[in-house]
């Protein structure tokens, strides 16, 4: 059964073909079927591979399918080869399980779009080069996949290109995810130049017997490394371009940038987790990126008026979470939540998905109202879904990020607790004041128009279920992470429970102060949010996200655009000109020779031959 | 019968391939173009006659039939060229067909 690996990303990449090639002569039947259908097929694999290497474990847990040697350059040999272990197998789960769904929800919510197959095409083509990216054996090809998730997303991003501002957005989210990869780059180059070679499994021998534990290079390497992780998964500094991501289609904010684009981040640093176990100092960065970026996401999905605006900063806090959890060391905890976090967030979106078909593409919340009447089943399952996203008992969520808390309290990361417990109490307030805003209240939109069909229910309620279902999954992640090694000696059961009903109470807190604020007394949060200078700066701040844009534009954008206006001429160009310039002069001059008369050149034959015959007379 | 020694062969052969050169460099008229590469021809032919007599050699009468039936090639060839000049410019003139005037 292991054998089948390779034929989960043949089919994503046979559809891909077949819909690239059809380039909109296919009907959306028979394009939905290909590009679903791939998915599918893909999805059954990893069930079957999955459930055989649970079964019947391959020795050290992990089992390699060599299919070529990608190059050999002078000692330096990639393999193409795939790894399935423990963390693969999740993450496999979760792109192909989830995938799916998301795949048959875009087949409802894309009808009627001119480029139904292309946008097709291209998720087809993300799958695949998701699939490189955690099954490569080497970082090469990783990295490989990391690009091509890239790409994928920048094509998602601007699927609807006619409009000037879509195109912007991806854009932006290319060169600022390009700014992390080229760290990651050279963190790879290091790699390759200190250890000579970047097959994963050598690289996690090879470091600690080369490095010492805290040594310089080692950090360098971590760091960079970092940079990338901090790129692909929206973390302090680089998470600007994820919220103008959502100018995408809903699905692709679901599948690229909620449940597993973002998250490849989170897996780079959880597979190279010898390098930042090296680096201790690396590791508290990855901390404390995380806690300031979960904090930060934290405010500014208060100040949100566009639905998946308010998702997407709910989904930076929530791989904040998963940047905390490594960076305390709780590693396994941090994949969990990466794989909860996928249940629930693609199915906040793709809900958010429906609701906004439903109201006729209207993204404003503050437009939406009373939809709880209207739209029941999507009340249901967005209210599930909520409610795993502020880890309520019960739900996956809950689970997942439980452990996250009381693993960086028993580890001894005090700071990264209080954080993260803050930010619990930050997420239970943005979510649910945006769950009475949606549904509660006076309904202000008339025109609602109620979803139907299998392809858009049916992906919804198996994520709902898997929302709350998804916390009893045991993922057998101790093959391959460490297990989290508590500092706190006489840390215990009860202690666990303790910090759990703390958590329990930040969180329902969080929501009775949304219930206040924003059911019970709107009047008061609009007093001040809005109608004093103090509450509507800080508003707009937040709107912004502490004004993140601004300061990039002007660090960064404003000094590039003059200095392309001040080299506007081009100063290097003018020195470099004199080439040509002198060129072309006796080009000009050749040219002249050049009559067109025969009698002309028949003198110039002539005149060669004296000259050649003086030269070999005359001694 | 007395032999010619091979300066005045050779002389003489010089004077017919300046000649021979004068004419295609002076002359705008193709036909006479075309004999004077003839005569060109020729006086590199009467060169090789010359030094085979000297040297008591047959290879300088092979290479003068050589050039003789390149002549004839030749001519061939550039009387038809001519021909096709003719009908397309309806003019012989050398300094007409400049279509290649740089």
């Amino acid at each position: 059964m292991l054998q089948l690996l390779p034929l989960v990303f043949v089919f994503p990449i046979v559809g891909f073909t077949l819909l690239a090639f059809a380039r909109g002569r296919l009907a959306e039947g028979p394009a939905a079927i290909v590009g679903v259908g791939s998915i599918g097929l893909s999805a059954l694999v990893t069930l079957l591979v999955g459930i055989d290497f649970l079964n019947n474990p391959p020795p050290d847990h992990a089992y390699t399918h060599l299919l070529w040697t990608w190059m050999s350059v002078d000692g330096f040999a990639p393999d193409f080869a795939l790894r399935l272990d423990a963390l693969s197998l999740t993450m496999l789960g979760v792109i192909t399980g989830v995938g799916f769904f998301i795949h048959l929800f875009a087949s409802w919510y894309m009808r009627g779009d001119d480029g139904y197959d292309r946008y097709f095409s291209y998720m087809n083509l993300f799958v695949a080069s998701m699939l490189f990216l955690v099954l490569g054996d080497n970082l090469l090809f990783l990295y490989f996949g990391w690009e091509g998730v890239g790409l994928c997303s920048y094509l998602l991003i601007g699927f609807w290109y006619k409009d000037p501002e879509n195109g912007a957005a991806a854009r932006k989210a290319f060169v600022v995810t390009r700014v992390g990869d080229t760290f990651m780059a050279i963190g790879l180059f290091i790699l390759f130049h200190e250890l000579g070679t970047l097959n994963i499994q050598d690289l996690m021998v090879k470091a600690p017997n080369v490095w010492a534990e805290g040594s310089n290079m080692a950090t360098l390497a971590a760091l960079l490394l970092l940079g990338g992780a901090v790129g692909k998964s929206a973390q302090l500094p680089l998470q600007t371009w994820l919220p103008d991501a959502m100018a995408g289609p809903t699905p692709v904010s679901a599948l690229i940038h909620a449940a597993t684009m973002v998250t490849a981040g989170v897996y780079l640093i959880a597979r190279t987790h010898v390098l930042f176990e090296l680096s201790p100092f690396a590791l508290q960065c990855v901390g404390w990126v995380g806690a300031a970026t979960l904090l930060l996401a934290g405010f500014a999905g208060l100040a949100q008026t566009d639905i998946k605006r308010v998702l997407a900063y709910s989904t930076m806090s929530q791989i904040g979470y998963m940047f905390l959890a490594l960076g305390a060391g709780a590693w396994s905890a941090g994949i969990f939540h990466l794989m909860t976090h996928a249940f629930f967030k693609a199915l906040l979106f793709l809900t958010a998905g429906s609701i906004i078909l439903a109201l006729h593409h209207e993204q404003d919340i503050f437009k939406m109202g009373g939809l709880r009447k209207q739209l029941p089943f999507t009340f249901a399952v967005f209210l599930i879904g909520c409610l795993a996203l502020v880890a309520f008992p019960g739900t996956s969520g809950f689970f997942s990020k439980d452990e996250i808390l009381w693993q960086a309290w028993a580890n001894g990361h005090r700071g990264l607790y209080f954080a993260g417990l803050f930010g619990a109490f930050m997420t239970a307030l943005y979510t649910f004041r945006m769950v009475f805003i949606v549904f509660f209240g006076e309904s202000s939109a008339k025109d609602v128009h109620v979803p139907q069909g299998i392809s858009h229910t049916l992906p919804l309620a198996v994520l709902a279920v898997a929302a709350v279902l998804g916390g009893f999954i045991h993922l057998p992640l101790d093959s391959v992470l460490p297990v989290s090694h508590h500092t706190d000696g006489d840390f215990t059961e009860a202690a666990k429970h303790k910090l759990e009903a703390i958590s329990v109470l930040v969180s329902l807190s969080g929501i009775a102060v949304a219930w206040f604020f924003f059911h019970k007394n709107r009047p008061l949060a609009e007093a001040l949010a809005r109608n004093n200078i103090v509450g509507n700066s800080v508003r707009k701040l937040w709107l912004n996200a502490w004004g993140f844009d601004w300061l990039y534009d002007l660090l960064f954008k404003r000094p590039y655009l003059w200095f392309t206006r001040v080299n506007a001429n081009d100063g290097i160009d003018i020195a470099i000109g004199f080439i040509p310039t002198t060129l072309q002069a006796i080009n000009g001059a050749l040219a002249r020779t050049q009559t067109g008369q025969i009698r002309w050149y028949a003198m110039g034959v002539a005149a060669g031959a004296v000259l050649i015959l003086a030269a070999v007379v005359i001694p | 019968m007395t032999s010619v020694s091979m300066e005045h062969g050779l002389l003489l052969a010089c004077v017919l391939f300046a000649l021979g050169l004068t004419g295609v460099l002076v002359r705008r008229n193709v036909i006479f173009v075309l004999m004077s590469l003839e005569i060109m021809l020729n006086a590199a032919a009467l060169a090789f006659i010359a030094a085979g007599s000297r040297w008591q050699q047959p290879d300088g009468q092979i290479m003068f039939i050589l050039i003789l039936s390149l002549a004839a090639a030749e001519a061939c060839v550039g009387l038809a060229l001519v021909i096709q000049v003719y009908k397309r410019y309806v003019s012989l003139d050398t300094d007409a067909l400049s279509g290649m005037k740089g």
